[in-house]
């Protein structure tokens, strides 16, 4: 049922994410907001409330002065697939608001079908989604610079990254006009990706062999999707999300952030969802 | 029928639980939000033909291209040039926020003139002709008087036909006091200068270099070309090349650098000076590019060894030989100076140390180097033929002392006119011209630069928006912005190379402002006389594409003009001995026993341009929360001092005092407490003003013995629980 309509193999498109070379400027959190028409309010400092579709994080290794270090990690939705498509947040929406697409793998969010149970953002393991508590306002003249294509959302929906989905869309309008079926590498690629001046963030179809995000992190098909490149982990890892998102670190303690390890327990270790 | 009591209550009783029950109270909520979330406020973006023009963005002197989205005539979002030179796609975080800039309610909107106090805010919308007839009125009968010096200019660079232009209405008006805002540009020149005999600046090769040791260059934070830094930072990554941070917080770039070494503030220049002293010992000196060096060494020898040094540094000496043998051994070392982003000037001593260290290795002018190279030199307008008034203006001593005396090696000494305003100059300031420049936020001690202001009877702000200096003036006559005007845009920024970008309007002006390029060229025109000789342009455009030259088409074409053949100013660096003693943080031990540094974050915009409100949402909420601002101090610290993450204190300096909030952070020396730049405003708007502290009201200026630029690198403090 699911694979009928595709006419070719389905794409999981993802991210990997190089933290050794993230500098943690911001350009991806602003390049986003500017891309997807991301209110914002007078005072953003509480960060439960500030809607950042990628945020930031700042993670240290709990050291003393001078053996500090930081490292910081920037989120994006993860587009979990779970298993077979079960999304944590598209399990729960009782509106069908997020789905999973079997097409490109990305979890979409429509916000004039969610009416902000916020079901979804009690089940997101990352934080990833963000609720609309007030109308957004643009200043005087300042919605001039607003996209026509990411419609503006009203108060009270949940709202997300979208890995840029009408960029995807324009993309395939462009290439089927060409003639041709499947959009190359380089013609669809998210606007934190795009803005990263360090280059540490590579977008693409995890699928496709050919693209430089599958090569760097080498999925284990066999093994939850798991990366080969020992220097990859994903964000909870064991939670069996099977997320999208894949980070990369030559440092064991911020590979170790990525989950919730005992002290004994080594990383690098998934346990197979339970279904 | 009658109504008792019983029935009444009955009846009351009833309804309201018949209501409860029915579906009318669940379909009305339900209704009523359904129906306010379509209020009309919600915007529908319109949508209409997309284009894409390019441009450069001056918002920092890091001369990124820029390719901007546009639906219809409206830009909808900016994104760094593919291909382009400095930045090839890449795009910073203020560059991305340009168009809150453009369409923000920051914005200047048409001329004004102060009709209300200074600084009350009150304001009358005057036209373009009779802005101009005060500017020039008010200018000629101060210029009549034959006190022409008495007006002053600041600007926030000297790059380019605009700056060049202000430059030029001084000098054929009578005034020396033409003043660019302090930057590491005034340390580099003057070491330039003083090392390699000529004019000029450097540039770095950082690509191609294979060991970098920064001293506290804030290579990710916002140093030099910003997106050029962090191209290359992530470049090193790839090459496994070493980067070693010296600075005594762990800042971004020491987080990224493959090591960093904390050092105690302020002792940069020692440790370079150690660092060189050990490559002599050894021998591990390339002699080639040195001359003069034989005095300038025995002086290291005798000065700078490794014990001292460690002692003065607080670096161990073992890491001191480390890192005087990794630099001297690797094949393309690299040394860079500047603090964070390079806003202040700092001194000569440890900028011409650093220098000296590249020079010892042998790396001035070879790939992956240093290099000396003149800035380009393109804008060539014959002299100004001063009249008999500009002549004698001209005469005049420069207000800040620049050039002259103990200041001879200055250019510009935008930090002694406060001091010199304020009673200690020669003579009165009767007017100020702003351009590009917002003084009354960015230079230390504000509040003697905010009362020397008050001092000045006439004060034009050119600034597009609403800053804390455009908030004191007189008269307003409101620039376009980047994405509105022409411009040509030199990039110095530490490029190896010459590089000229070309701004273009990317929409049309949305106010009622006029480019400052054309309001200087009228203003000279209305004043007449050799004033008016002197700007024989038609307007400006004509003056940019006379003044480009052969370069004009191929700006127009491809947006950039790249000389990567440049002769370089000297080859050779001649080190001289000096005695030019260390600079000390302002205040008394006793009473300060702190020690507060400003660090600088790309996410905190800090110069003349204001955090638009994307960039402010970005920054944490340890650094601001609500309206406090934070420090950070080491856990040591907050224990000695009582305090703890979050708690609220007063930190007290010789020159103000701050209510703040403690970050507790393991990456800072105990004993120094950091403050990041850029907050604090008071001007702007909602999303920026009164968040946080402006260090620099903390911070005073701290001469450099060599130059008289604005040395201070902190200032000692106290913390106090409030």
């Amino acid at each position: 049922m699911k694979h009928e309509q595709n006419h070719t193999t389905p794409m999981r498109y993802g991210m990997a994410i190089d933290l050794d070379k993230c500098t943690g400027c911001g350009a991806c959190m602003t390049a986003c907001m500017a891309e997807n028409n991301v209110p914002f309010k007078e005072d953003e400092s509480d960060k439960l409330v500030s809607i950042t579709w990628m945020r930031i994080f700042e993670l240290n290794n709990g050291k003393a002065f001078p053996d500090t270090d930081i490292c910081y990690l920037p989120r994006p939705c993860q587009h979990c697939e779970g298993h077979g498509g079960h999304s944590p947040c598209v399990s729960v929406c009782p509106a069908t608001a997020t789905d999973y697409s079997q097409e490109t793998g990305i979890v979409s969010q429509i916000y004039t079908r969610c009416f902000g149970c916020r079901y979804c953002m009690g089940a997101c393991p990352y934080h990833a989604r963000y609720f609309n508590w007030w109308d957004p306002v643009w200043p005087d003249g300042m919605e001039k610079y607003l996209s026509p294509n990411v419609s503006v959302r009203m108060r009270g929906v949940v709202e997300k990254c979208s890995f840029c989905f009408h960029r995807y869309q324009l993309a395939k309008n462009q290439v089927y006009l060409d003639g041709e079926r499947k959009v190359p590498e380089a013609d669809y690629q998210t606007a934190c990706t795009q803005a990263c001046p360090a280059g540490a963030i590579v977008f693409g179809d995890l699928n496709n062999p050919e693209h430089q995000v599958h090569q760097i992190v080498k999925p284990d098909s066999e093994n939850g999707n798991k990366s080969r490149n020992p220097r990859a982990f994903r964000l909870l890892e064991r939670l069996g999300t099977n997320t999208k998102v894949y980070y990369l670190s030559n440092r064991e303690w911020v590979r170790r952030a990525g989950d919730n390890y005992l002290a004994h327990e080594k990383t690098g270790q998934v346990s197979k969802p339970h279904h | 029928m009658k109504v008792d009591r019983r029935s009444f209550l009955s009846f009351v009783i009833g309804g309201a639980a018949g209501t409860a029950l029915s579906p009318l109270p669940w379909k009305l909520m339900d209704d009523s939000s359904i129906w306010s979330q379509m209020w009309p406020w919600t915007p529908v973006p319109p949508d209409g033909e997309v284009v894409y023009e390019d441009s450069t963005c001056t918002l920092c002197p890091g001369g990124c291209g820029i390719s901007v989205r546009k639906v219809d005539h409206r830009a909808v979002k900016i994104e760094g040039k593919k291909g382009h030179p400095v930045n090839d796609g890449g795009i910073c975080i203020l560059g991305l926020s340009g168009l809150q800039l453009l369409y923000g309610p920051t914005r200047i909107k048409s001329p004004m003139k102060r009709i209300g106090e200074r600084g009350q805010g009150k304001w009358q919308k005057i036209s373009w002709d009779e802005a101009m007839a005060i500017l020039t009125e008010k200018l000629s009968d101060i210029r009549n008087k034959g006190e022409a010096h008495t007006v002053a200019a600041i600007a926030g660079t000297e790059g380019g036909t605009v700056p060049a232009l202000l430059q030029r209405f001084m000098t054929a008006y009578g005034s020396p006091n033409f003043i660019r805002t302090p930057s590491h540009q005034d340390a580099d020149e003057l070491a330039v200068k003083t090392l390699f005999g000529a004019s000029g600046r450097t540039g770095f090769d950082l690509e191609n270099a294979d060991y970098i040791l920064s001293f506290g260059s804030g290579i990710v934070d916002g140093w030099g070309s910003p997106v050029r830094m962090f191209r290359a930072s992530s470049l090193w990554k790839e090459k496994n090349v070493t980067v070693v941070q010296v600075e005594p917080r762990l800042s971004n770039s020491a987080a990224k650098a493959t090591r960093w070494i904390p050092v105690n503030p302020g002792t940069e220049a020692d440790l370079a000076l150690g660092i060189a002293a050990v490559m002599i010992a050894q021998n591990m000196v390339d002699p080639g590019a040195v001359a003069g060096a034989g005095g300038w060494e025995n002086q290291l020898l005798a000065n700078y060894g490794t014990k001292k040094v460690s002692q003065v540094t607080g670096v161990d000496a073992g890491v001191i030989l480390e890192l005087a043998k990794g630099f001297a051994k690797a094949n393309r070392p690299l040394a860079l100076c500047g603090r964070g982003k390079g806003l202040v000037a700092e001194s000569l001593r440890e900028t011409a140390a650093v220098y000296a260290l590249n020079a010892l290795t042998g790396n001035i002018n070879q790939e992956g180097g240093m290099w000396a190279i003149p800035e380009a030199d393109y804008i060539r307008w014959p002299d100004v033929a001063s009249d008999e008034l500009a002549s004698a203006g001209l005469a005049q001593p420069r207000l800040d002392g620049a050039g002259t005396g103990r200041y001879a090696g200055a250019r510009h000494l935008l930090n002694r006119l406060a001091d010199a305003v304020n009673g200690g100059g020669p003579y009165p300031l009767q007017a100020l011209l702003v351009a590009g420049a917002n003084p009354c936020y960015d230079l230390p001690d504000t509040r003697s630069v905010r009362m020397a202001l008050e001092r000045i009877p006439f004060i034009v702000s050119f600034s597009s928006f609403n800053d804390e200096t455009a908030a004191m003036a007189d008269l307003l006559l409101p620039d376009h912005v980047y994405l509105e005007r022409y411009g040509d845009v030199p990039v110095g920024a530490g490029l190896a190379q010459q590089v000229i970008g070309l701004s273009k309007p990317v929409v049309s002006p949305q106010f009622n402002t006029r480019h400052l390029g054309e309001t200087l060229i009228v203003a000279a025109r209305t004043m007449g006389g050799a004033t008016a000789d002197a700007f024989p342009w038609d307007n400006y455009e004509t003056c940019l594409e006379e003044t480009l030259a052969e370069k004009w088409d191929a700006l127009i074409e491809e947006g950039i003009w790249v000389e990567a053949d440049i002769a370089p100013v000297a080859d050779t660096v001649r080190l001289a001995v000096t005695d030019a003693p260390a600079v000390q943080a302002e205040g008394d031990v006793n009473s300060f026993p702190l020690l507060l540094i400003p660090y600088d974050s790309i996410r905190l915009s800090s110069g003349y341009i204001g955090d638009p409100p994307f960039m402010i949402k970005t920054v944490s909420g340890t650094v601001v929360k609500g309206k406090d601002g934070f420090i950070e101090i080491n856990p040591q610290t907050a224990s000695a001092t009582g305090l703890s993450e979050g708690s609220v204190a007063t930190l007290t300096t010789p020159r103000g005092e701050a209510r703040v909030r403690v970050h507790l952070f393991e990456g800072i020396q105990p004993g120094v407490v950091a403050m990041a730049r850029g907050l604090g405003h008071t001007a702007y708007d909602g999303y920026l003003a009164g968040k946080g502290v402006n260090v620099n009201e903390l911070i005073g200026p701290v001469e450099d013995p060599s130059s008289g630029h604005d040395a201070a690198w902190g200032i000692r403090a106290k913390l106090a629980k409030a």
